[in-house]
């Protein structure tokens, strides 16, 4: 169980302080696929990293903690100040570039050899690890190859075969398919849905693809302005949204054989300079009231096992003939 | 009935490396398309990156040379063979909107400036005449003139600056708007804004669009026409409705078969309580 | 991916003047502060100044400094301080004509060849690799004796400018050929823009930083390859500039003879003009750098 306790991430800038992240707090149970959704600017990026202990200047975790629920090797608990000694081992990152993310000059093979490893014996390393990305559905010929010689979905099936390896804890994976056309997306997902149902570890998937959310988790966090705006099951989010923001991002998005009219959201997320009162939506909701405007929503379980942070949580907003909300 | 658009033979073939290892990457295998209607209509173009939808898009704006074959567009011939189109006639007739709002713009200028140049260099106006036709331009897109004027593009956001994209692409107005993924780079919530605007120009103002996108939904609530490509080859096309609910070719299939939708799940997935 | 509205904080100001506090920094600060006082009292000085410098024999020789002779006569019986005044000011009006001339040959050509491409940029290739392989300090010791014979030592400039525009040219060139791919250049031709207008509007503004920082370097290499012929001996060393005057330091011994002021001076003189012209250089490139980081 991964417990985030309030935390608070800020930049520090010449020009004053934001805090990427606003005060989310959290229990991620073991075992499931859990994602990540919001706009550009939510602060799921940043919440990714601070998971993953990535946090240097001029970003810090200005106030709050975060629980990993596992113990390191010396029995002490695991929190976002010791994370950092089990990249690889405990928790691992798959990154949204793999193109950026492989060294460009060396083979794919040498940098599984570059891993912290308990096993000195380099040549019994390099053969587990052709083992296993045989189960990933790559050649045994693809260690031998140089990055720009792999195809997009190779090369990403790669940086999982990296990131899963050692059979770690807790996967991150930021954007995992973005890059990739939506044959291989589909592939890719369906291979880390495999690997977590083996393995029975926990992923965390970042997407501003809710379709990808849809289909591959279990729960569901949407981050809106830096603050958690609903969390809970996915299949339930998707049926019946509490979060107004959740049910009009959702309900603007067409599919195929739905002749329904579609809307998007009018408006933009506020900016994170200065000071925000109120809930961080008001501004482009239907629903807002002046209590909306004035006073923050506190993140509460108004259904068994689904967060929201909003006054009217669960109210019904429905469009118009003319696609206005109300 | 006038031509919409109608390529006959187009390729476009590029030559990779030297005098005796060269390799040849067809783009464009031989498009043959016949789109011809009264009204105006919305065609997509909808593929994979590599399939060539770019590089027909870039071939019918002239910004690359087919190797061969021709375009017609709105009964006059843009590209390939028997094209004698004088620039400003070309410009006043196809128009682009770019993917990415925030390069198409130049850092340096105010992007008023772009909507002024168009009206006064390809729609030929001049003084209160051109200022007007950039108020009503923006006006369409839903934008006031005072809100845009001597701001750069630094200080919109990305849906706003797409919209003075496409306003800037409606001054001359242009027979065919070719739109190279619109709106990829913008967050999902405002995407529809801007979809919904291409319906609304198409009906109000009789605006045909050329749609170039990889994400078959929006190509799908828009469209009227839908063109499938894969490696350079049209693999499918026809009305929006019937391709996409009735797909005929494998790779139709297989691609509407992938996209991750909110309606059903390809594995089921169990609960987890806290 | 979509622009982070919150990485990138949105002042919701443009390139406004008064946005200019980006380009102080120290170092801009110190340069440009040295470059001014030389540059301004060099200029300004020799208006309140009636005896001709280089004329020989106007006082007595290897005087010490005084209240009249600020830095003491020479051994040529010149004022040592009014004749490193109009050196400085020679020195520096060479260099800004150079610089000048260099910059304004290499953009045109840079951004033309780049931008137009085709057979017009591999003919105009061709011409700037071949000046980029010609070495300037050889050409300008064999066109020592022009030189000395020409009427005025901006000859020196001349030649300069004639080697030097291909370097910048070569890399104004590479830069205009990133930009030819960006999309506001094609938003730019379906605005109805030809290639001038392109050039001038679209593609200047992103050289232009490139353009300011090479200007001052070309300054200071322009003023340092001056001085290093004239101290050799291969310029006009009649005409007062910070070579000429070592050079005349040099020749009649001045270390030896105990006239310290007439060698150090200039030497100080120099280093102080150059780390000037250094820091300018350097503190517009460092205010750039920062710039660019930001939308």
């Amino acid at each position: 169980m991964i417990r985030l306790n309030n935390v608070v991430v800020t930049y520090r800038t010449s020009r004053g302080s934001i805090n990427a992240v606003d005060g989310v707090s959290l229990e991620i149970p073991d075992g499931c696929v859990v994602g990540i959704a919001g706009e550009s600017g939510c602060g799921k990026s940043t919440l990714m990293k601070l998971i993953y202990g990535d946090v240097t200047s001029p970003m810090s975790l200005s106030s709050g903690s975060i629980d990993y629920g596992f113990e390191n090797d010396k029995g002490a608990p695991i929190t976002s100040a010791n994370i950092r000694e089990q990249w690889f081992k405990r928790i691992s990152y798959i990154p949204q570039s793999s193109m950026n993310s492989l060294n460009p000059v060396a083979r794919v093979g040498t940098q599984f050899i570059d891993f912290p490893g308990s096993d000195p014996d380099k040549k019994r390393v390099m053969e587990k690890v052709r083992g296993y990305i045989g189960k990933l559905g790559l050649p045994p010929e693809t260690l031998d190859a140089y990055p720009h010689q792999l195809s997009g979905g190779m090369r990403q099936r790669v940086m999982i075969a990296l990131a899963t390896f050692f059979q770690p804890e807790l996967i991150l994976a930021d954007e995992p398919t973005t890059a990739l056309d939506v044959v291989v997306q589909k592939e890719i997902l369906l291979l880390l849905m495999d690997l977590q149902e083996q393995m029975k570890n926990t992923i965390l998937i970042v997407s501003h693809d809710m379709g990808v959310h849809y289909q591959t988790t279990q729960r569901m966090l949407i981050m809106y302005a830096a603050k958690a705006a609903e969390y809970g099951d996915s299949e339930k989010i998707f049926r019946d949204p509490l979060h107004p923001y959740t049910r009009m991002l959702i309900s603007s998005l067409p599919a195929i054989g739905d002749d329904r009219a579609r809307q998007g959201i009018s408006g933009t997320p506020p900016s994170l300079w200065g000071q925000l009162t109120g809930c961080r939506f008001a501004a482009r909701c239907p629903l807002a009231t002046d209590k909306c405007r004035a006073e923050e929503p506190a993140f509460i379980e108004h259904r068994p096992g689904q967060f929201a942070a909003c006054h009217y949580a669960g109210t019904e907003i429905t469009q118009t003939g003319d696609g206005q909300w109300q | 009935m006038a031509v919409i658009l109608r390529t006959e033979g187009l390729n476009k073939v590029y030559r990779l490396g030297s005098f005796t290892r060269n390799r040849k990457i067809q783009a464009l295998n031989d498009i043959n398309l016949n789109i011809e209607s009264d009204q105006p209509v919305i065609i997509s173009v909808v593929g994979e990156s590599g399939s060539g939808k770019t590089t027909l898009a870039k071939t019918l704006l002239r910004l690359i040379e087919p190797t061969s074959g021709s375009a017609t567009v709105y009964d006059k011939v843009v590209a390939g063979k028997g094209e004698k189109l004088p620039k400003r006639e070309f410009l006043a007739s196809i128009q682009p909107i770019f993917q990415n709002p925030f390069e198409a713009f130049s850092r340096y200028r105010p992007v008023d400036a772009y909507l002024h140049e168009t009206a006064t260099r390809v729609a030929g106006l001049q003084g209160n005449a051109a200022i007007d036709a950039v108020e009503q331009s923006l006006a369409s897109v839903g934008l006031e003139y005072a809100d845009v004027r001597g701001k750069y593009s630094n200080q919109f956001s990305g849906g706003e600056l797409q919209r003075v994209s496409i306003a800037r692409a409606l001054i001359p107005n242009p027979n065919l708007i070719i739109a190279d993924e619109p709106v990829s780079m913008i967050d999902a919530s405002r995407r529809m804004i801007i979809i919904n605007l291409f319906l609304k120009l198409k009906l109000e103002a009789k605006r045909s669009f050329l749609y170039i996108t990889h994400d078959l939904a929006t190509a799908y609530y828009i469209s009227d026409f839908v063109a499938v490509m894969n490696k350079g080859v049209i693999v499918e096309f026809g009305p929006a409705r019937e391709v996409m609910t009735h797909p005929q070719h494998d790779y139709t299939k297989l691609l509407l078969d992938s996209i991750p939708t909110t309606r059903q799940r390809w594995r089921p997935r169990s609960s987890v309580a806290i | 991916m979509t622009q982070d509205a919150m990485a990138l904080p949105t002042t919701r100001s443009g390139l406004r003047w008064r946005e200019l506090y980006w380009l102080v920094n120290l170092r801009l600060a110190i340069g440009l502060t040295i470059v001014l006082i030389l540059a301004v009292g060099s200029l300004v000085l020799p208006l309140f100044n009636t005896v001709d410098p280089s004329v020989q024999a106007s006082y007595w020789k290897n005087l010490p400094p005084s209240f009249k002779h600020l830095l003491g006569t020479n051994a040529l019986g010149q004022d040592t301080f009014w004749y490193l005044v109009y050196s400085v000011r020679n020195s520096l009006v060479l260099g800004f004509v150079v610089a000048i001339g260099v910059t304004v040959i290499s953009t045109i050509v840079g951004l033309s060849a780049g931008y137009i491409g085709g057979s017009f940029e591999r003919v105009v290739m061709l011409v700037v690799d071949t000046f980029i392989t010609i070495p300037l300090l050889p050409i300008l010791i064999i066109l020592g004796a022009v030189i000395r014979g020409s009427s005025t030592f901006l000859t020196v400039g001349l030649v300069i400018i004639i080697f030097g525009w291909a370097w910048g040219a070569r890399t104004v060139r590479s830069m205009a050929l990133t930009l030819r791919e960006r999309e506001f250049i094609n938003m730019a031709r379906f605005s109805g823009a030809n290639t001038l207008q392109i050039l001038v509007s679209e593609i200047f503004p992103y050289v232009s930083a490139f353009l300011l920082v090479g200007f001052i370097n070309t300054v200071l290499f322009a003023i340092n390859t001056e001085a290093t012929l004239a101290v050799i001996g291969l310029s006009k060393v009649e005409v007062p500039t910070l070579g000429s005057i070592i050079f005349w330091a040099l020749s009649y011994n001045a270390m030896f003879t105990g006239n310290y002021i007439w060698i150090v001076a200039p030497i100080v003189t120099t280093v102080v003009l150059f780390l000037g012209l250094f820091l300018t250089s350097t503190g517009f490139n460092a205010a750039f750098a920062t710039k660019r980081g930001v939308a």
